[in-house]
């Protein structure tokens, strides 16, 4: 099973090395991450998509909390969450399909960023499903290239993660 | 007060009462080394390799309980320590290593002994620094000892470039630390406390399975209280020799690959595990499925992360084992433990450890040197004499066994020791070595000699790499492949160092060589030319339940 880990960490050099290196020495699989500064600059949130049963990820839990600069790891998988993931993603398009192409991407309220003779760039957000009917709707017109974000997350309702331990 | 980095560095060194350095000076550390020129505070021991500086330094912090530090240049001189401080860090031992790195304008550039040395121990130390400005000496300095020092310990490297150590800042020696992700959890929660305390209340057959974190926590006292109140078997890791003395009624010695038959089963028909800063590693537990199938476990741990990763764990309680005790031991009542404690004691008159009579037996030797000088603090190399000197040494107090148990470094023992004597110095200190690990530190005699460090070496000399030998002989129907050893006079070797050697070929010989070795005021080298196919048993084979454990009659 996957599950969606929110990690706040000290930002500083090294520490996505610490967290990563963590996660491929003990043999655990990162489905994803990504990570970026907070409301509080001093503090980056990751996020971590990684796969395995309850146990797995327990231990990942408590390996993360091990290290130094890792603040506060909460597994959001336990609550009700919501969750995006960015995705460009560019065809093989011409004047013969573009429309065609151009109303599925308005179905899933996607946009369409660049425009070529012979390409399109479409950028899409969504949860994992959204993105993957998207592209399989995409690959008969020929997928070129794709690049994505990995997920973020964020838990739902007003609580927050709170950036100490203290 | 505006001070170099290097000064910085001295003066933080101070505030933090490091008065023992083991290094080597290289390039890079110059500027250091320079300011070591001026101190008084601070003894710098100059070894021979650096991966003996993190040795020395570990032994140092194991016999003394206090922070080791080691000192190395940039490069080859930071990767020599590696081996040390992967050492440190599966035992948790706190250590903090001091490297020297390029200039800081050179970083990335595959500069003349550059290696980016925190990336090589990312895996192996609790945390690490690189520092870019003087200006951070004094907190990083602060915060390596304090993380090195507190929760389960561990090694902390902190590594400085060359211009960092020259350049000025303004020095003040911070009072705290700020770690908002580092808050270790020393006090048990009270209502696991309360089950824990029912658990062994309601328990027939309990045992209480001891680790190094009950050293580390300094609780040999509160085991003892636990066992002799609840009245139950004690059985220690290799880490936690001497927790409870082997002479006590209770122990059980050590349990594990080389444990006792009556250590490992009384693990396999207990009802209730009590694991005290122990982590149920491999060679503890034998084949997982199988260890204590009848069992509660109740797992008292600092480190929250050990609890629940190598077995199923009934009663967690995270905290410092010796205030997670104290809480414990008045909420226990009477037990029900007379019939197990017979039965107990039944199996430890029916299998106690024994070994032959032919030759220069190593397990003679053990005894021997344990009967002459009891409180030693023993350190070891690993192999086939660290099992001898785990079984037969009668371990009396908790930090006077020192051992490479998790990373299982040969070469370890020597270094070691020295750190050990220096950090103890009126206590005899014996590595007893075999004669392949200590061929891999022997150029430390040079260090033992020139500081009179007077450590007793005793090497088992079977001319073979013995531990391997022994599993060849077992498992892979005697082709001793690359395990015959050439042969070295260790006599000679001590005397090109200036040290003292002896050799031992008979048993009559080994109690006179003994006393000689502990009256000659110098470091001592004993040969002991050990039956040469001598194996270690009981053992439990890899992957093996530990009650199919084999000793030398079914086994050899």
């Amino acid at each position: 099973m996957k599950h969606t880990v929110s990690v706040l960490v000290q930002n500083k050099p090294g520490v996505l090395a610490r967290t990563a290196g963590l996660f491929s020495r003990r043999g655990y699989n990162i489905e994803s991450l990504t990570v970026g500064v907070t409301e509080n600059e001093a503090i980056s949130r990751m996020t971590i998509v990684v796969a395995g049963d309850d146990t797995v990820v327990e231990q990942v839990t408590k390996q993360l909390n091990k290290l130094i600069e890792v603040i506060k790891v909460s597994d959001l998988t336990k609550e009700s969450y919501v969750d995006r993931e960015l995705v460009l993603i560019k065809v093989t398009a011409d004047s013969s399909n573009r429309a065609e192409i151009m109303q599925i991407v308005n179905i899933f309220r996607a946009r369409i960023v660049d425009v070529a003779p012979k390409s399109l760039i479409i950028e899409v957000t969504g949860d994992e499903g959204k993105l993957d009917a998207l592209i399989s709707m995409l690959k008969q017109f020929g997928i070129k290239e794709i690049v994505r974000t990995g997920t973020l997350a964020l838990g739902r309702g007003p609580k927050v993660i709170q950036s100490g331990k203290d | 007060m505006n001070l170099s980095g290097a000064k910085a560095l001295m003066k933080s060194l101070e505030c933090e009462h490091v008065d023992t350095i083991f290094g080597i000076p290289g390039g890079v550390v110059i500027p250091i080394y320079d300011e070591l020129f001026n101190q008084e505070a601070i003894t710098h021991y100059l070894v021979r390799h650096e991966q003996a500086a993190a040795h020395a330094a570990d032994g140092y912090a194991r016999a003394t309980g206090k922070v080791g530090v080691c000192m190395a240049t940039s490069g080859p001189g930071a990767t020599n320590l590696v081996t040390g401080i992967a050492t440190a860090y599966m035992d948790s031992v706190p250590l903090v290593a001091l490297t020297g790195q390029v200039t800081t304008d050179l970083i990335g550039n595959d500069a003349f002994q550059e290696a980016n040395i925190t990336g090589i121990t990312l895996p192996i130390t609790k945390h690490s620094y690189l520092v870019h400005e003087a200006s951070e000496i004094p907190q990083t300095i602060k915060e390596a000892f304090h993380i090195a020092s507190t929760g389960r310990p561990g090694p902390v490297l902190v590594d400085i470039p060359k211009d960092v150590q020259t350049m000025s800042a303004r020095f003040e020696y911070p009072k705290k630390v700020h770690l908002p992700g580092y808050q270790p959890t020393y006090e048990g929660h009270p209502g696991q406390i309360k089950r824990a305390a029912k658990a062994i209340t309601e328990a027939h057959r309990p045992v209480i399975y001891v680790g190094g974190g009950a050293k580390i926590s300094g609780a040999s006292e509160e085991v003892r209280a636990l066992a002799e109140t609840i009245v139950a078997p004690v059985t220690m890791t290799l880490m936690g020799m001497g927790t409870l003395p082997a002479e006590h009624p209770l122990s059980l010695g050590m349990l594990g690959m080389h444990g006792t038959k009556y250590a490992n089963y009384a693990v396999t028909e207990s009802d209730l595990i009590i694991a005290i800063g122990a982590r149920f590693d491999d060679r503890v537990t034998g084949k997982i499925a199988s260890f204590a199938p009848n069992a509660k476990i109740i797992h008292i741990d600092i480190d929250p992360a050990e609890i629940g990763k190598n077995v199923r764990v009934d009663i967690p309680i995270v905290g410092d084992v010796k205030r997670v005790l104290q809480k414990l031991i008045p909420l226990l009542k009477d037990t029900h433990t007379k019939e197990w404690m017979e039965k107990v004691q039944t199996w430890k008159r029916e299998y106690p450890l024994e070994f032959g009579e032919t030759g220069l037996k190593p397990q003679y030797v053990v005894r021997e040197i344990s009967r002459l000088c009891p409180d030693a603090v023993v350190c070891t190399e690993v192999g086939q004499h660290q099992m001898w000197a785990a079984q037969y040494f009668s371990h009396r107090h908790p930090r006077n066994f020192i051992s490479s148990g998790g990373l299982g470094t040969m070469g370890y023992g020597f270094p070691a020791s020295i750190g050990a004597k220096i950090g103890r110095p009126d206590e005899t200190v014996f590595d007893l070595a075999g004669d392949g690990s200590f061929t891999m530190n022997c150029q430390e005699l040079a260090t033992a000699v020139a500081y009179d460090v007077q450590v007793k070496v005793a090497i088992f000399n079977n001319g073979y790499l013995g531990m391997v030998r022994q599993w060849q002989e077992l498992f892979y129907d005697r082709r001793y492949s690359q395990t015959k050893l050439s042969e070295i006079n260790f006599v000679k070797l001590a005397d090109a160092f200036g040290a003292h050697g002896i050799r031992v070929d008979s048993p009559s010989e080994v109690a006179p060589a003994i006393e000689e070795a502990l009256a000659v005021p110098k470091p001592v080298i004993i040969d002991f030319r050990i039956e040469p196919e001598e194996c270690v048993f009981p053992m439990v084979p890899a992957g093996a339940a530990l009650n199919e454990i084999i000793d030398a009659k079914n086994g050899g």
